[in-house]
């Protein structure tokens, strides 16, 4: 159970949320450019960490906007909300800088 | 089984019979030999599986007993059969939809059916059929088509009526006015349960008979990688071992795995809840799945009712899921099996799968070499532990998938050959 901090909407129970899975992901600028290795890391291979991870929600049943959240899978808590077009803190996600 | 019979390894432990019983009753059950020894890991092995479930020691056992190795090591960072092994709802089928799937869960199914005689030891397994409810014009037309694909395998199984699924479910709501209304369904007749401990004990004392160290509370925390960058041993919480054969099946934390090696997998890892409920006489005797609410149904020989709920959207790594899914699923129930809605929830538990974008599993060589993962096998794991472990084993012992294993490599995501079983998977990834 998660309670998330819908930036617009306040704290609500996750059931009220769609999940983006991992945020930040760039589409190839020119996807016929790219090998197969590099089209399936982007279709189908995604980070899995156990611990801090930058990822997307959408308030599916609220004001159905897409927002970030740094979460730790381990523990479930919440350690950064932020809006789209903002970037996480490298301090909350372990030193990690996303870009 | 070719294998039957042969199993009295270098450690010579009485085998498990109805005098053996006889016998230790008259001491009170007090002489009972362990099942297995909780060795000291040694410096080095000519293989190492890491992870200790189900999948896990069979592979080790599989390594032992058919491909001769003897020293082997299954390390463990809890206790053997403490993750999903002990957390699943024990399903047991082979009606997957594509010929790879086929292959490899009727291979499993194969082996489950000789697997006590052959482990001396108990299963509880019980081919009580498993039915799939369908709830659709469209999911019956569906469910008509894979039954065919699954006949065309040479699988039995059966398309059913409303009316079958009454006779064979007593307890079902047959009532065309509800909100999943059951219009029929199919039902594959060798299918079944089995005691998911006993997987793992069982696989264990047969796998330490033939000499496998079986390694518990002992955690990888790095791989040792030569200058070629081929792997050379583990780093553990109870030191190095070294070995350049070495297996990971991990589930749910297989990513943490390759991550330690320095690659990416495909995978992500999702809680998947389940819940039993307080033991009633016996109301079914048989397994009911519906794949449109995702609940499906079994009664244990304890008298609880086994319910398997859905998985969580979210990645997790925490061994719980939310409550919401367990409301779901409950309501589910309630509609379908009337006469649960009085019942009280005995307990609920989560367990972390390891969800892959085809819902089929990966046993693969991967970017480091002497390294091979078996994992993804998501929410649907149990069922192939024999076949899993017996592949597997083949792939560690060859250093190339038989062809059993060939099609779920790691390259698939890269030819774009996926096998697409979400249909057949049960839960919705």
């Amino acid at each position: 159970m998660l309670l998330i901090p819908c930036p617009w909407c306040g704290p609500r129970d996750d059931a009220e949320f769609a999940y983006g899975n991992q945020a930040h992901l760039a589409r190839p600028a020119d996807p016929s450019a790219t090998t197969d290795a590099e089209w399936a890391e982007y279709l189908y291979f995604r980070d899995n960490p156990k611990g801090p991870f930058a990822e997307r929600w959408m308030h599916a049943a609220g004001c159905r906007r897409w927002f970030h959240v740094v979460r730790d899978t381990n523990s479930h808590a919440i350690l950064q909300v932020y809006k789209v077009g903002e970037w996480p803190d490298p301090a909350v996600l372990g030193g990690k800088e996303l870009s | 089984m070719a294998e039957a019979g042969r199993r009295r390894g270098p450690t010579g432990k009485p085998r498990y019979s109805i005098f053996a019983l006889a016998r230790n009753a008259l001491s009170y059950h007090e002489n009972w030999q362990a099942a297995w020894r909780s060795p000291e890991p040694k410096p080095s092995y000519e293989a190492i599986v890491v992870g200790g479930g189900g999948h896990g020691l069979a592979t080790a056992y599989y390594l032992a007993s058919v491909h001769g190795m003897r020293k082997i090591a299954v390390l463990e960072k809890g206790w053997i059969g403490g993750g999903n092994t002990g957390r699943n709802t024990t399903i047991i089928r082979s009606n997957y939809l594509w010929d790879e799937s086929a292959a490899i869960y009727e291979h499993a199914l194969k082996l489950w059916e000789g697997l006590s005689q052959e482990l001396n030891f108990n299963l509880m397994f019980s081919q009580r059929g498993v039915i799939t409810l369908a709830h659709s014009e469209h999911e019956l037309k569906e469910m008509r088509r894979r039954v065919e694909a699954i006949r065309l395998n040479g699988i039995d199984t059966e398309v059913l009526s409303t009316s079958d699924v009454k006779k064979l479910v007593p307890i079902i709501n047959t009532d065309p006015g509800i909100r999943w209304p059951v219009m029929g369904g199919f039902i594959q007749r060798r299918g079944g349960t089995a005691r998911h401990d006993a997987v793992a004990w069982g696989y264990a004392r047969a796998a330490d008979d033939l000499g496998v160290d079986i390694i518990q509370n002992c955690e990888v925390t790095g791989f040792l990688k030569d200058a070629t960058g081929a792997v050379e041993g583990v780093e553990t919480t109870r030191g190095t071992i070294r070995s350049r054969r070495i297996g990971c099946v991990a589930a749910g934390h297989s990513g943490v795995l390759a991550a330690l090696a320095g690659f990416k997998l495909p995978i992500q890892a999702r809680p998947l809840q389940a819940l039993v409920s307080e033991p009633i006489k016996p109301v079914i005797d048989t397994v009911v799945m519906s794949n449109a609410v995702h609940m499906y149904v079994s009664q244990s020989d304890k008298g609880e009712l086994v319910l398997g709920a859905g998985t969580d959207s979210y990645n997790s790594y925490a061994q719980r899921g939310s409550m919401n899914i367990i409301e779901h699923q409950l309501a589910a129930a309630c509609e379908l099996y009337p006469i649960v809605s009085r019942l009280r929830v005995l307990r609920t538990w989560g367990g972390i799968v390891d969800t892959c974008p085809d819902a089929s599993p990966i046993l693969s060589r991967t970017p480091v070499e002497g390294l091979y993962f078996n994992c993804g096998w998501g929410t649907g794991g149990f069922k192939a532990t024999p076949g899993s472990g017996h592949v597997f084993a083949d792939l560690l012992a060859h250093g190339k998938p038989n062809a059993i294993a060939a099609p779920f490599g790691l390259e698939r995501f890269q030819g774009g050959y996926l096998i697409d079983e979400h249909g057949a998977a049960g839960v919705a990834h």
